[in-house]
């Protein structure tokens, strides 16, 4: 039997706001347990719950970016459940009017071909405390300093169809998060979450399956691991008679399993309700339009410029675009050297590498675009050799210089291309190689070509890489070929 | 709506009170009776009309994105049950 | 000094009659001595009040006092007092010691007032007769067989009773009215949004309000200036200016247009608070006004969606008791479940333990939209009623409480608890403001008039209240009880 994967996403994205969703207090990371919980994040009696505007303002920006119906009116809701992170006994979401209706984003998948997956809608809510567990004398410790972050909850249709589209659909999400600097997209820390929402069908067949739900799946690799272990799990079940059963699994990365969250309780009820303490959010239309004026270019759109405007491959301008940092430092480099596919090779080829090699974001890239598109420049008006270019490079990278010319300058590695000089280098290069010069006279004429190798690496060594090679190669034939 | 024992049993659950046998049935017999009285509401025709939260026709008015508070901790936790290194103790939570 | 009003101590202070300092160690005496049989406060926090007593003095002094300095008042246990135990009448916060002040609290004290302490009240706010606080019934003090009504009964009965010239209280079904009817004062529910209610701890969000209960409407015209208006850590709050409340006091009340609910005078209505009610609109009547009938056909479904929507929002509310971050905790829990549910089946009282089953259940699965969406329908129709009234008329008059105020132990019943408010329940629905002024005694128990004006008329009411009160002596009758220790 064929199966077809369903899947939908859940993405919690952490909005980068300074302070909490309905309080002053900061959202900063790793400060001491409890020092950044305020009355209102622990919910002590009498404390009211104030909207903060960025919250608002961000989960509208992520709305626009997607296409979505920004709601004109949206209302807050109680969920109601009792867990020690969650200080009120409740937790202020949108259950039944969110702020961003429905939209959709377009996936790009290795191949190149993209895809459109719509996004159901996306709410605003705040994130829970944190339960750690190492022991208080058999006792667990609650920080509730992340209690209040704002969170934007996004949640897709189930049209994904295999772990590698979740895969570039999670990525396209954070794209476009951190495109819109509405979060800091750090997975590791928690800034971006996700649950996956797992089926398989009969090829052919209309009906979904039942589904598993994935809890915090925390990266991209995690995605395509854990879904490609629940689908198989799903087809061996079903082909060996079972049912798949609905419920919620953890993904084990260490083990690289889901396994179910054993949940003794009985489904939970949370009485959502319209929470009294928060009036109905509006929105008129000056203000969406307001923040559409402020909307940057968006990944989507910045990829089809790279491939239409600047000629770039759908490999490349998907790459580059991908991130917003990546994108902006290529089109520095672009302008300051106006060739886009030397641009975009030394950006996704001698920076990514330099740039993993030592584990550092492009924003911290220790050669700015301005110094690379420099260097690319006196590639390109024969300054300097590409393998003199290398240098440049790693000089820049080291810190040896402020600007190519700089280094170009100090090294001495400026191209020769005086006739006269070359010449002068080949005589000599010449006149010490007489056993080479007699060996060359002596080979057949089409070994020749092979022998010449010897020569031009001899005259460029004594240039130390400075003289142009084309040029050797000319002068050095002549020269040779005339003592025959 | 009638109401039965599984029904306060299962909100006490919900709500997370602990209650005896004799105090469940005294419940079921007191909100037996509140919610006859509420049932009252069955009688009037609603149709089409919007259910009203708030008494004021008001909006959310938001709030400049700054951060306001300073760590308080100790304040805070004067009043706490149980703390240690700033945080706050419950029996162990199995995941 | 006691049998003063919070206006004519104000003037006693500023023309340097007695001190703040004197004013506050005598009704401090009162208190110590009276309070015995009362039981209207639950903490006293003498050693503060006589501290800012002295500033107040200070103020006075230099200059710089305002109009209400020095003047001592009492707060209901509701609201957070920073340093100062705040229990709302549960067990479940007997050791809860509030780390900041509401808004109102800060707004009293920066307007140089003194606080006593704090009163009593029915736990959480929860009830009609103050006999389900934790820390025990208040008594009335016009007869000590009595409750004084709930839930701020601790404040109406140390205002009548002279232990302190006015009281916060506040209101979420008639919770300021009825008590202040019960005890032969005047009390205040302001157009929901008008008191900022940070810090107040929360029974129902959607219907709580704080207001004044004093002497006089012109007492509590006094306090509400004070109290009312915008606070920017309350979302509900009302950003809209706040008149000047003593001012308007003095408007004649020629031509006003004064609406009695038929459904506030039918079955139920006992026929001498019937009669006294209908003596008071006689007075309305030589002072100008004219008087019709008008109808609020959806009255008796205010108690029904009422009992949906307020223990629906306090069972959500009321989650945070959990004994982790403050609050009752139970010893040695064996588990996390545990932890929460013996923490909150020891901390909570039986009404509140009602009503977080209820709120529970309607809210639940199944249950939600014919219990829930059905109220707050019938929320909009209530709502509406009133709108519409007030086409017609500008006020609505008619008793604050079908009878007056019952004997400890009558009402076992939780129903017929409930009932008691079947006048006052609605104005919370609608959020429109009300008072209750004295308008006589049966029994020798008080009867309370209650006056009713659109979202936003507080001048209006306390206008109208105050030009009755300048017609007759009903709210200067002191209670025996407080001539006993003059």
């Amino acid at each position: 039997m064929q199966w077809e994967t369903v899947i939908g996403l859940e993405v919690h994205v952490q909005l980068a706001t300074r302070s909490k969703i309905f309080s002053g207090a900061s959202t900063a990371f790793g400060a001491e347990p409890n020092t950044q919980a305020c009355a209102v994040d622990l919910g002590l009696p009498g404390v009211l719950p104030v909207l903060n505007e960025q919250a608002v303002a961000m989960a509208v920006q992520f709305g626009l970016a997607v296409h979505a119906d920004i709601a004109e009116v949206s209302v807050f809701d109680r969920k109601n459940y009792f867990y020690p992170d969650l200080p009120k006994g409740y937790q202020t979401s949108q259950m039944y009017h969110p702020i961003v209706g429905p939209g959709d984003v377009e996936i790009t998948l290795e191949d190149g071909s993209t895809k459109r997956i719509r996004i159901h809608h996306a709410h605003l809510e705040e994130d829970a405390g944190k339960s750690l567990h190492e022991d208080f004398h058999g006792m667990t410790g609650i920080d509730l300093n992340r209690a209040g972050t704002p969170l934007l909850e996004i949640v897709s249709e189930p049209d994904m169809r295999s772990a590698k589209e979740a895969a570039a659909y999670l990525k396209a999400i954070h794209s476009i998060v951190t495109y819109l600097g509405i979060s800091d997209g750090n997975m590791a820390e928690g800034s971006m979450r996700c649950d996956v929402n797992v089926s398989v069908r009969p090829k052919g067949q209309e009906a979904f399956g039942t589904r598993a739900e994935i809890k915090n799946v925390n990266s991209f690799r995690f995605v395509e691991r854990a879904i490609a272990f629940e689908v198989e799990r799903q087809i061996e079940l079903i082909e060996d008679g079972g049912s798949v059963i609905q419920e919620t699994r953890l993904f084990d990365p260490e083990r690289d399993e889901t396994r179910s969250m054993r949940t003794k309780e009985e489904a939970n009820d949370y009485r959502y309700f319209p929470c009294p303490d928060l009036l109905p959010v509006v929105l008129d239309q000056a203000y969406l339009d307001h923040l559409r004026s402020q909307l940057p270019e968006l990944p989507a759109d910045k990829r089809e410029r790279f491939q239409n405007e600047l000629g770039l491959s759908a490999y490349d301008a998907n790459v580059i675009s991908a991130s917003r940092d990546m994108a902006e430092f290529f089109e520095v480099v672009h302008s300051v050297c106006g060739d886009a596919k030397q641009a975009a090779n030394w950006v996704q080829g001698e920076l990514s590498g330099a740039l993993n090699r030592e584990s550092l974001s492009i924003a911290n890239s220790p050669i700015s675009a301005r110094q690379l598109g420099e260097l690319i420049s006196r590639v390109l008006d024969d300054t300097i050799s590409g393998k003199a270019a290398k240098d440049v490079f790693q000089a820049l990278w080291n810190g040896q210089g402020e600007s190519a010319d700089e280094v170009i300058e100090a090294k001495g590695l400026k191209q020769v291309t005086d006739t006269g000089a070359i010449e002068a280098m080949i005589d000599q290069v010449i006149a010490e190689s007489p056993a080479q010069v007699a060996q060359y006279r002596d080979s057949e004429p089409e070994k020749r070509g092979k022998m010449i190798g010897y020569f031009v690496g001899q005259v460029m060594k004594a240039s130390r890489g400075t003289a142009n090679p084309q040029q050797v190669n000319g002068l050095l034939k002549e020269k040779l070929d005339a003592l025959l | 709506m009638a109401i039965e024992d599984s029904h306060v049993r299962r909100a006490a659950h919900l709500a997370r009170l602990a209650i005896s046998d004799d105090q469940a049935s005294g419940f079921v017999d007191d909100l037996s009776r509140i919610l006859e009285m509420v049932d009252q509401l069955q009688g009037i025709d609603t149709e089409g009309v919007m259910p009203l939260s708030h008494p004021l026709d008001a909006t959310q008015r938001l709030r400049a994105d700054e951060v306001t508070e300073t760590n308080q901790r100790d304040n805070f936790q004067r009043c706490a049950p149980a703390v240690e290194n700033g945080l706050y103790l419950v029996p162990r939570v199995v995941e | 000094m006691y049998e003063k009003t919070l206006t004519q101590l104000a003037a006693a202070l500023k023309s340097g009659e007695f001190s703040s300092r004197e004013l506050t160690a005598h009704y401090l005496q009162r208190i110590e001595k009276a309070d015995g049989k009362l039981n209207s406060f639950i903490s006293v926090t003498a050693e503060q009040a006589l501290k800012q007593a002295e500033i107040a003095d200070n103020a006075r002094a230099a200059g710089t006092a305002g109009p209400l300095a020095g003047i001592p008042l009492a707060l209901k246990d509701i609201f957070c007092t920073r340093d100062v135990k705040t229990s709302c009448g549960s067990k479940m916060l007997d050791n809860f010691i509030a780390p900041y002040n509401a808004t109102v609290v800060e707004k009293l004290h920066a307007a140089g007032t003194i606080s006593l302490g704090k009163t009593n009240m029915d736990e959480f706010a929860m009830g009609s007769s103050n006999e389900n606080s934790f820390y025990g019934p208040v008594k009335n003090p016009w007869d000590l067989t009595a409750v004084p009504g709930g839930s701020s009964g601790g404040s109406a009965a140390a205002v009548a009773a002279g232990l302190v010239p006015a009281a916060m209280g506040t209101d979420t079904g008639g919770s300021i009215r009825q008590p202040a009817a019960f005890c032969g004062i005047t009390g205040l529910k302001p157009t929901y949004g008008r008191v900022s209610r940070f810090g107040i701890i929360a029974y129902a969000s959607s219907l709580d309000q704080a207001g004044p209960m004093a002497r006089s409407a012109e007492d509590c015209a006094h306090l509400l200036g004070v109290i009312a208006g915008h606070d920017g850590r309350d979302s509900t709050s009302v950003a809209r200016g706040v008149p000047d409340y003593v001012e308007s006091l003095n408007a004649p009340l020629s031509g006003l247009k004064i609406g009695l609910p038929k459904e506030y005078f039918g079955d139920g209505l006992a026929p001498d608070v019937e009669k006294a009610v209908r003596e008071a609109v006689k007075v309305y009547e030589s002072l100008g006004a004219t008087v019709r009938e008008v109808s609020l056909p959806h009255t008796h479904y205010a108690i029904p969606a009422y009992y949906v929507i307020a223990p629906a929002e306090a069972s959500s509310n009321l989650s945070r008791y959990d004994g982790v971050r403050f609050g009752h905790r139970c010893d040695n829990p064996s588990d996390l479940i545990d932890l929460y549910t013996r923490s909150r089946a020891e901390g909570f009282g039986e009404e509140v333990k009602r009503r977080i089953l209820i709120g529970t259940h309607t809210l639940s699965e199944g249950f939600f939209d014919a219990y829930y969406t059905k109220a707050q329908q019938v929320r909009r129709l209530i709502r509406q009623d009133f709108l519409d009234a007030f086409e017609d008329v500008d006020v609505l008059m008619g008793p604050a409480s079908p009878t007056p105020a019952f004997d400890l132990g009558a009402k076992k019943d939780p129903v017929s608890m409930y009932l008691q408010d079947i006048y006052t329940i609605a104005v919370n629905l609608a959020g429109i403001p009300g008072i209750s002024v004295p308008a006589g005694f049966v029994g020798g128990r008080p009867v309370g008039l209650q006056i009713l004006g659109t979202h936003f008329a507080e001048a209006q009411l306390l206008n109208v209240a105050h030009q009755f009160q300048q017609a007759t002596d009903w709210h200067l009758q002191r209670p025996a009880f407080a001539e006993e220790y003059a």
